[in-house]
């Protein structure tokens, strides 16, 4: 009881990196909370998913398998999760921020009228002290995120609802196993017992998943393009530069917006959180909220015409200059000094 | 078949541009900086309910706000793109509300209006980003869900097909009517301020605007279409306890300003001396190679 509970995205048969990366943020919540870790998994055909669980510390793993409960459809889901979390009141309950996840959780949290905090980067536990009704409160969760576009960081807490539920971007924490051999207890729920046939109103009819072509989370080389490209065709410079340096292409959500680049290279609080080698930042003004994705870069190339640019603040070389004028001399001159 | 649709919709600061003067010195916001903007992804669920007004002829839309009085803008922006009627939602009550209270007034007042197919909103609010409060109202009124969508495909027989954006692909999804749809900033754009409705619906004020703003021509109020209603907390039959700060489970415990530790950068030109420069000097330390 009041345990610490994660709920698992799986892809067919494989546990998503984010829910991997909370499992290990979950243990050492745990750890500080002197409470299990419990982690939840639901789909079809998951015999052996465990082998993929307990070893980041997972005491106790609920698995429901049935063969409609994947692809993923938000009623199912929800009723699981309700009916579970009513019986076993965990303290806390995470979840990826991903689709899915964002689907999910205000669906099981307005059920519970539990209080639910989207897209955290941190999480810490910590006291709260409400003066105005004189009440004091141990190890709540805070629950930090960035508010306001990405302009300030919130601390959210839900002092008296339970669980305290929160969403996490994918690539703020770090997974990391345990112990391989982590011995946890595996528990098969009856399906019946949780989901009515009246929750498998919609149904999926088709279904493309696309393996990204590229790696951008990996790369230790980003050549990041903003608004300032100006264009789609001038992106096709940060290509050419990438291929050179072996580096894969970003982009900031200026960019996205514009439909420079597609959704899936956009780094920044709203996008995936890159700590390249060398990150160079093309035509990028640098908004917080793209600085909070790429900020922990090794180091940091701005090329940009406007001198007082934010992202220069924080850059370790500052070139004064467009685009179109310098990525072509990079690309020039790597080659010409690279054999 | 003709649809009854509600658009919630939502006045928000602009998130996006935020300028130098947007943060105060101690680190909160300087709203009167932001200008107030009908929530972008909000525009691309109304287009969805216009497009289905146009395959549906005897459809109606109708917006549905939430807010303090100056949020009438939304709904009177709503009737100039070719909405049909709309609704404030406002009290003071509201006040300070998280998005479960928020999606608990909001069901209440669609509750109200009562007749309903499809409700749309967009994905999610530019000032918190959370996507909450679609799910939350959807699971509050007992419908399903269709969230991240990017087109309405068909309506027919009380079902309705639905395009949407999942992590890594898309998917084809088909769910019945009653629903509440979340619609994505990559569908297709809002149409522009029709000239015509404009017109019609410049003078279009809530009870409270007309009482302080006064009445240029009272006569035309008594057609009742230029009046848009207020909803208070007591007309929806909320109550008092779900609503606002009272509500709200989640309680902000602090708000930081972002400061980003400065490094000190080295300036350097366009020239080619200088970006020949610096490229042997990433090759020399291995940077690149």
């Amino acid at each position: 009881m009041n345990n610490l509970f994660v709920y698992l995205e799986i892809e067919e048969q494989t546990v998503a990196e984010v829910s991997q990366e909370l499992l290990t943020k979950g243990r050492s919540l745990a750890n500080q909370l002197n409470c299990q870790l419990e982690a939840i998994a639901i789909g079809s055909n998951l015999a052996g998913i465990e082998s993929q669980v307990l070893p980041y510390g997972v005491d106790k793993l609920h698995v429901f398998d049935a063969p409609d409960l994947y692809p993923y459809t938000s009623l199912p889901h929800t009723a699981i999760l309700v009916k579970l979390f009513e019986e076993e009141k965990p303290q806390i309950a995470l979840m990826g921020a991903t689709v899915i996840g964002r689907d999910l959780g205000p669906r099981v949290s307005s059920a519970l009228i539990s209080g639910l905090t989207a897209d955290c980067t941190s999480l810490e536990i910590g006291p709260h002290e409400d003066k105005k009704q004189g009440k004091t409160y141990e190890n709540l969760l805070y629950q930090i995120r960035p508010a306001f576009g990405g302009n300030i960081v919130a601390t959210i807490i839900n002092p008296d609802n339970r669980p305290q539920m929160a969403t996490v971007r994918e690539g703020v924490m770090k997974k990391e196993i345990l112990d391989p051999n982590y011995k946890g207890e595996v528990i098969q729920h009856k399906i019946g017992d949780y989901v009515t046939d009246a929750d498998f109103v919609v149904k999926v009819i088709e279904r493309h998943i696309q393996k990204a072509d590229h790696n951008l989370k990996g790369s230790p080389i980003i050549i990041a393009g903003g608004y300032g490209v100006g264009s789609k065709e001038n992106f096709q410079l940060l290509f050419n530069l990438a291929k050179e340096l072996h580096g894969e292409v970003g982009a900031s959500r200026a960019a996205v917006d514009a439909g420079f680049a597609d959704h899936d290279r956009q780094i920044g609080q709203t996008g995936v959180t890159v700590r390249p080698k060398l990150y160079i930042a093309c035509g990028i003004s640098g908004q917080i909220q793209h600085i909070a994705g790429m900020q922990e870069s090794s180091m940091i190339i701005s090329i940009n015409n406007d001198p007082n640019a934010p992202i220069n603040t924080i850059a370790d070389y500052v070139i004064n200059g467009t685009v179109e004028e310098v990525v072509p001399k990079l690309i020039k001159f790597y080659k010409k000094n690279s054999k | 078949m003709s649809l009854k649709i509600v658009v919630l919709a939502k006045q928000v600061p602009d998130t996006r541009n935020v300028g130098k003067d947007a943060m105060k010195e101690d680190g909160t916001i300087n709203r009167a900086a932001l200008p107030a903007i009908f929530n972008p992804e909000d525009l691309n669920a109304l287009e969805q309910a216009l497009r289905l007004k146009d395959a549906h002829p005897g459809s109606t839309v109708t917006i549905l706000t939430m807010g303090p009085g100056r949020a009438a803008d939304i709904v009177r922006e709503g009737l100039f793109r070719g909405a049909d009627t709309g609704y404030l939602l406002t009290d003071r009550a509201f006040a300070g509300a998280d998005t479960l209270a928020t999606s608990y007034a909001i069901a209440m007042a669609i509750r109200k209006i009562k007749d309903y197919d499809i409700i749309l909103g967009g994905r999610q609010a530019i000032d918190g980003d959370t996507a909450q409060v679609g799910p939350q109202v959807a699971e509050k009124l007992g419908l399903t869900q269709i969230t991240y969508a990017e087109e309405i495909l068909k309506v027919e027989n009380n079902r309705i097909t639905v395009k949407r954006h999942i992590d890594g692909g898309i998917e084809t999804v088909e769910g019945p009517l009653p629903i509440v749809l979340t619609v994505n900033g990559s569908a297709a754009p809002c149409r522009p301020r029709n000239a015509k409705l404009v017109q019609k619906y410049k003078y279009a004020k809530t009870a409270t605007e007309q009482k302080e703003e006064g009445l240029a021509f009272p006569e035309l109020y008594e057609k009742g279409y230029l009046s848009i209603p207020e909803l208070s907390v007591s007309c929806v039959n909320g109550d008092l306890a779900q609503c606002g700060l009272s509500g709200s489970p989640t309680k902000v415990k602090a708000i930081q300003n972002i400061v980003f530790q400065s490094k000190e950068s080295k300036a350097l030109t366009g020239s080619d001396d200088d970006v020949e420069e610096l490229v042997v000097e990433l090759l020399d330390n291995h940077t690149i190679g």
